[in-house]
């Protein structure tokens, strides 16, 4: 039996080695949330205030949307075969978690680093905000990529994937949230310490959750 | 006699209100093999997820390589089980070396060994290429080396050989041999009781779930 972190490293580097080959984040989703980001200055027109104003928010929210699809996507990919595979192989279910949760916030990380100079050069007269919106990806990505492994990962132990929206939806609203907050606060000169600790948190509690349901998740799904 | 490998006593199994297995009592012993035959829906491949400890009896006792199957110990004793199921669990976009290296990496076989499986099941020509481009029955043969690569105790084989030519037919006669030489034991479902015969030392019948009469094997 191998350790937890190289189990689950392992898990990671076969989930990444796998997307890049069928491309369906960068080839797929990118573009689709390129051209969301672009629908709404094509609504409001030439409105460069407004645009400066709303644009953080709409990038989030594309983030948000697109990336739960993206890790939810990442997490079902396994089928049945696969998932008896890994748990004959006597792999924990924690390194399971660990290395798809890893990898899925990997991709989100990509997916916002590409979406995000798209979205500066559709909206973003002022920078000022920006740069903290860059500071914020990895732990909008952390906890996207943990969020959406644990939903398709209870959504799977109960066969129904309609549950997954009705899990990440209200969970995700605080990060969509925070997000904007400290990313208007520094714009404003509002204080954002407790929205990034709601961040932070967030990670922290959705980490812990996945690695301790892990276990009696993957036996109920049998 | 030794312990047995398999030990199932008045054992069922219900998917919600429906029964899939019904007072279940059988034996396998070290070293022998037997060949669990029966109608679809018999229950067989319900049997073998049992014993693979992939599900739990909801009646009744059962232990597999000496552990119970509600323990929590039975989570150690799985990557002693070697299972071969209907469909391949190869990951369709790495390709037949990369899905090997990956099983070895994880349990802990050597990784140097995968050249030499491939060639031993006739993949050696394909090893480069992606999972997905391969036929059912090179992904089957791709199963065998996975599990002469790890060396299970236990060999479960589902519809044994189900899609495979006569050279792959005798990879199962292989696998089976290899594992009773181990000291383990071996359970190989297959519609096809002529080939099967010679490998096993006995039949087991699943009808409606239950055990309908059992001897007959060749070893």
């Amino acid at each position: 039996m191998t350790g937890l972190w190289r189990q689950a490293l392992e898990i990671a580097r076969k989930d990444l080695r796998t997307e890049l080959r069928s491309g369906e984040v960068l080839m797929i989703t990118v573009p689709f949330g390129a051209a969301a980001l672009m629908l709404i200055p094509l609504a409001i027109g030439v409105d460069a205030p407004l645009l400066d104003r709303v644009g953080p928010g709409m990038y989030w929210s594309v983030v948000l949307l697109f990336g739960v699809l993206v890790t939810v996507r990442q997490s079902a990919a396994d089928g049945a075969a696969q998932m008896d595979l890994l748990t004959l192989l006597g792999l924990d279910p924690a390194a399971r978690f660990a290395g798809r949760a890893g990898a899925s916030s990997l991709l989100l990380l990509v997916f916002e680093t590409v979406l995000a100079p798209i979205a500066l050069a559709l909206y973003g007269n002022d920078p000022r905000g920006w740069w903290w919106v860059l500071a914020l990806l990895p732990l909008v990505a952390l906890g996207l990529g943990l969020l959406g492994t644990l939903a398709a990962a209870i959504a799977a132990s109960v066969a129904s994937t309609t549950l997954v929206p009705l899990i990440v939806v209200p969970l995700s609203v605080p990060m969509l949230l925070a997000a904007t907050q400290v990313t208007e606060g520094i714009r404003v000169g509002a204080t954002i310490f407790g929205w990034l600790l709601l961040l932070v948190v967030m990670d922290l509690l959705l980490a812990v959750a996945g690695v301790l349901s892990a276990r009696p998740l993957q036996e109920a799904t049998r | 006699m030794p312990d047995p490998v398999i030990d199932l006593r008045a054992v069922g199994v219900r998917l919600g209100d429906t029964p899939i297995l019904r007072n279940l009592d059988l034996r396998v012993g070290a070293g022998e093999a037997i060949g669990l035959i029966g109608s679809n829906g018999s229950g067989k491949t319900t049997l073998l997820r049992l014993v693979a400890t992939l599900l739990a009896p909801t009646e009744g006792e059962g232990t597999v390589l000496g552990v119970s199957l509600r323990s929590p110990e039975r989570f150690a004793v799985r990557s002693r089980i070697g299972l071969i199921g209907h469909t391949p669990g190869l990951y369709p976009q790495l390709t037949l070396e990369e899905n090997l290296a990956f099983v070895a990496r994880l349990s802990g076989a050597p990784s140097a060994e995968v050249p030499e499986v491939l060639d031993r099941v006739g993949l050696g020509l394909a090893r480069h290429r992606r999972a997905a481009a391969c036929s059912h029955g090179m992904q089957r043969r791709g199963e065998f080396a996975r599990v002469m690569l790890t060396r299970p105790d236990l060999l479960l084989l589902d519809e044994a050989h189900a899609g495979l030519d006569p050279q792959a037919a005798d990879l199962v006669a292989y696998l089976v041999k290899g594992v009773r030489a181990r000291g383990g034991a071996a359970v190989v479902v297959s519609h096809e009781h002529g080939r099967i015969a010679p490998l096993v030392d006995r039949f087991v019948q699943l009808q409606a779930g239950a055990i309908a009469g059992s001897g007959g094997g060749q070893q």
